[in-house]
């Protein structure tokens, strides 16, 4: 077979990635980025994407290159990653030509001046020949990076990794810092600017990770061998020790961080409810459910019917009183929602229940139900918790006082959060181990034969659904207490596509997958505002990414993964 | 008294008529086959015995009692167990996880390991293979796996259907082997079979089964040699 030329493969390698450069270019990224930095006054986040683009593009050539010739050839190699890196620049140049002479706007909002100032570095038409130099330029860096030693390689990959991840972050961290106060405070100011990086907080983060890097490279490997040799009670203390470090952080961390930062924990914590509660069907189960808002919407609205001294409250219990209800009412329709879809399977069940949680949001939103549920003003007024007396754990009265300590800011609402989500976890990998466990992964396989072993379909199924909905309608309780006010509004179907899109990205009916999930698909984009725009379609890249790369997901449980590795399973036991 | 005793049972799928007054015996310690063409209503019979389909007329007794008014699920708890055709095996578990789901209907640890190490004397080959994915088993391997999990139920009576199906021939040989040994068990085993050859010189009985009603019914031995039998069935001019 005629193989294929490597200097060809090159260019469609540098179209392509050019293609990529002007897509994230029309939605308005590069833009939006383009008002962070990486390193202040060096280099945007916008124009760092473009580069990494054409970076990629040259690595990715080199190695086809490497493939096609069988082998390094140093000079081949770079000219491939050249090629590539310069005809990702002349795409992107041919696109700056085309949007200042046609008027791509009237279709492409995001074809501003702006953006083409941006991509000709505000030269204008005089700045074109920039896009196809520094794109050859990084396109070599990237062909010369693959020719590089392993030793080199990595800890230079583990820089770029951690200037990246620090500069992304570095608003988190800066505020953490400076709430500290002193010398961190003066220490978070010469690392971090307000959109990034400092120069000096570059330098002190590319050589701390290469210093780092090398010596674990070198070294790494004996501390993980006298780690090992440790003997039974070393190691049990080395492990109590990290649990209670890791305690202390979460336990201090709110304080530190600020209102925001805790309030984005708890938003986590509740799709991790959420999640662990939908995984409870869906990955256990294998009950497909796209209308499990429902349940957080009964769960929070529960509680401000019981709690809130605004117009619609009944009645003025306590936060601590008014949650075990919640739960047991969001069980309820759980219930209520499981008898009438059993009989269902598959896709249409997916139907059914994507209408159950249309069907709640549109009631809770409606004139017929306004005069108890408040329709679209909602249900203000709800109280927060509140630690005190004994009669202040029952009942409260109205106007609200609190003779104890009032857990009013999110700060205060993050260990309820972070209590629950731990008890959740904990309760749900015991389900899991249970012989109701047993009975859902039967019923998962092959409905049929688990019956005809003996397993109760029906109630199995219905207590999937009812501990599932449960678990959110304690997410949809804390919820209530944390905005203080709900509205039909924000009970959207895409909150329900959020929770499954985090269990598909953490891997299916895995406990530690939902955590993971949860993080990077609630928490990235709550910290990252620039990024929370483009949030869907990241959801759609990463869910891609994910099927692709690791169809069992980022931390899949066993026997998914088992299934999708067959032959290595089969492997480890032959 | 006969252990199963299934009398004159109706079944349909909505309007079509399966069993058409079907009676069948099957005496304790036996093992009873159930041969005919495709259509005939064997996989109909045997879902109908262990409750996966209602009849709507006649009943099936087992040790007397009436079964009609129990579910699937409960049908298990009395002691009749189905290795379903096709298998019908967890692929995603471990062999042993598969074994102990068959012990789902029972609580005594001691007595399911027990129950699991005789599967395992019985089917060597799915001890050398206890933590490997079912799915990864080859056909024999994983009706060995089916029949051993039917097993773990500790059943009085066996519904077999198809055992011999998509398997070798040294492979169909095996497997008919240990369902003489589990009969020598004490197991009694109801067996549907397309291979007639191979059912009736293990079956001590058979009965003959043609569009949803009996048509024969007699001694293995007397069947092998009756002409029809011979002409229909085993390939005999």
């Amino acid at each position: 077979m005629k193989k294929e030329n490597f200097i060809w493969s090159s260019i469609k390698v540098g179209l392509l990635a050019g293609a990529i450069g002007i897509f994230l270019s029309l939605v308005g990224m590069v833009e939006v980025f383009n008002k962070r930095d990486v390193v202040e006054k060096v280099i945007s986040l916008g124009m760092f994407l473009l580069l990494a683009i054409s970076m990629i593009a040259g690595f990715i050539a080199s190695r086809r290159t490497s493939d096609l010739l069988g082998g390094n050839q140093a000079g081949s190699n770079l000219l491939a990653g050249t090629l590539a890196g310069l005809f990702t620049g002349i795409t992107l140049a041919l696109f700056v030509l085309a949007s200042d002479q046609l008027n791509l706007r009237a279709i492409f909002l995001n074809a501003t001046p702006t953006l083409s100032g941006l991509l000709t570095f505000g030269r204008g038409s005089g700045g074109l020949w920039m896009l196809p130099v520094l794109g050859a330029g990084t396109g070599l860096a990237g062909g010369a990076f693959l020719l590089l030693p392993l030793l080199v390689r990595r800890p230079i990959t583990h820089a770029i990794m951690v200037i990246i991840f620090s500069a992304l972050f570095s608003s988190l961290f800066r505020v953490i810092m400076v709430n500290q106060g002193g010398g961190i405070e003066k220490a978070a100011k010469a690392i971090f600017s307000q959109t990034g990086l400092t120069i000096n907080g570059a330098l002190v983060f590319i050589f701390g990770t290469l210093f780092i890097s090398i010596l674990w490279s070198s070294q790494g490997a004996k501390v993980q061998n006298r780690v090992d040799r440790l003997p039974a009670k070393g190691k049990l203390s080395l492990r109590v020790f990290s649990i209670l470090l890791i305690a202390y952080v979460a336990i201090m961390l709110p304080q530190a961080a600020g209102p925001f930062i805790a309030q984005v924990i708890v938003i986590i914590s509740l799709y991790i409810l959420m999640g662990l509660g939908l995984n409870i069907e869906i990955g256990f189960a294998g009950l497909l459910d796209l209308g499990f808002v429902a349940f957080y919407a009964i769960g929070a609205y529960t509680v401000g019917l019981l709690t809130s001294y605004g117009e619609y409250g009944l009645q003025h219990v306590s936060f601590w009183v008014a949650v075990p209800i919640a739960v047991l009412i969001s069980m309820m329709f759980g219930g209520i929602l499981g008898v009438p879809v059993l009989g269902v399977r598959g896709d249409y069940l997916a139907i059914a229940t994507l209408g159950f949680g249309e069907i709640v949001r549109l009631l809770a939103g409606s004139d017929f139900m306004a005069p108890y549920l408040g329709g679209p003003r909602g249900i203000i007024g709800i109280q927060k918790p509140c630690i005190g007396t004994l009669g202040e754990f029952i009942a409260v009265d109205i106007p609200r006082v609190c003779n104890g300590i009032e857990l009013s800011k999110p700060q205060d609402i993050y260990y309820v959060a972070i209590a629950s989500a731990l008890l959740i976890a904990f309760f749900s990998w015991r389900l899991r181990e249970s012989r109701l466990g047993r009975a859902w992964m039967a019923i998962r396989e092959d409905e049929d034969v688990a019956e005809a072993l003996g397993i109760k379909l029906v109630q199995a199924k219905l207590l999937a659904y009812m501990l599932g909905a449960a678990f959110a309608g304690l997410g949809g309780a804390i919820f209530a207490t944390l905005v203080g006010s709900i509205f039909a509004t924000s009970m959207q179907l895409i909150v329900s596509i959020n929770v499954v899109a985090l269990i598909i990205v953490g891997g299916m009916g895995s406990i530690p997958g939902v955590v993971v999930g949860a993080l990077a698909l609630i928490g990235l984009p709550e910290l990252l505002r620039e990024v929370s725009e483009f949030r869907f379609l990241l959801y759609g890249m990463a869910l891609i990414a994910v099927m692709l790369a690791k169809p069992e997901g980022l931390w899949p449980s066993q026997t998914i993964s088992r299934e999708l590795h067959h032959d290595e399973a089969a492997d480890a036991t032959s | 008294m006969s252990i199963l005793n299934i009398n004159n049972v109706h079944t349909y799928y909505g309007n079509i008529h399966a069993l058409k007054g079907l009676t069948i015996t099957v005496e304790k310690g036996e093992i009873v086959t159930l041969i005919g063409g495709n259509g005939a209503g064997k996989t109909t019979t045997l879902r109908t015995i262990c409750g996966l389909l209602q009849p709507r007329e006649g009943d099936v007794f087992f040790n007397g009692e009436n079964l009609n008014k129990y579910k699937a699920h409960e049908v298990v708890y009395k002691g009749i167990s189905m290795v379903p055709e096709g298998r019908g095996i967890f692929t995603r578990l471990t062999i042993t996880e598969n074994l102990e789901m068959g012990a789902y209907s029972r609580n005594n640890a001691e007595e399911i390991k027990e129950d699991m190490e005789r599967v395992f004397t019985l089917f060597p080959r799915l001890k050398e293979r206890r933590n490997q994915v079912a799915g990864t088993l080859s056909g024999g391997e994983q009706q060995m796996l089916a029949t051993g999990r039917a097993l773990m139920t500790r059943p009085t009576v066996l519904l077999m259907d198809e055992p011999s199906m998509g398997l070798a021939p040294v492979l169909v040989e095996l497997i008919f082997d240990t369902i003489g040994q589990i009969n020598k068990q004490g197991v009694t085993i109801l067996l549907v079979e397309q291979n007639a050859h191979m059912a009736l010189s293990v079956a001590h009985r058979g009965y003959v089964l043609q569009t949803g009603e009996i048509v024969l019914s007699d001694t293995a031995e007397k069947l092998k040699n009756d002409p029809t039998v011979q002409k229909a069935y085993l390939g005999i001019e």
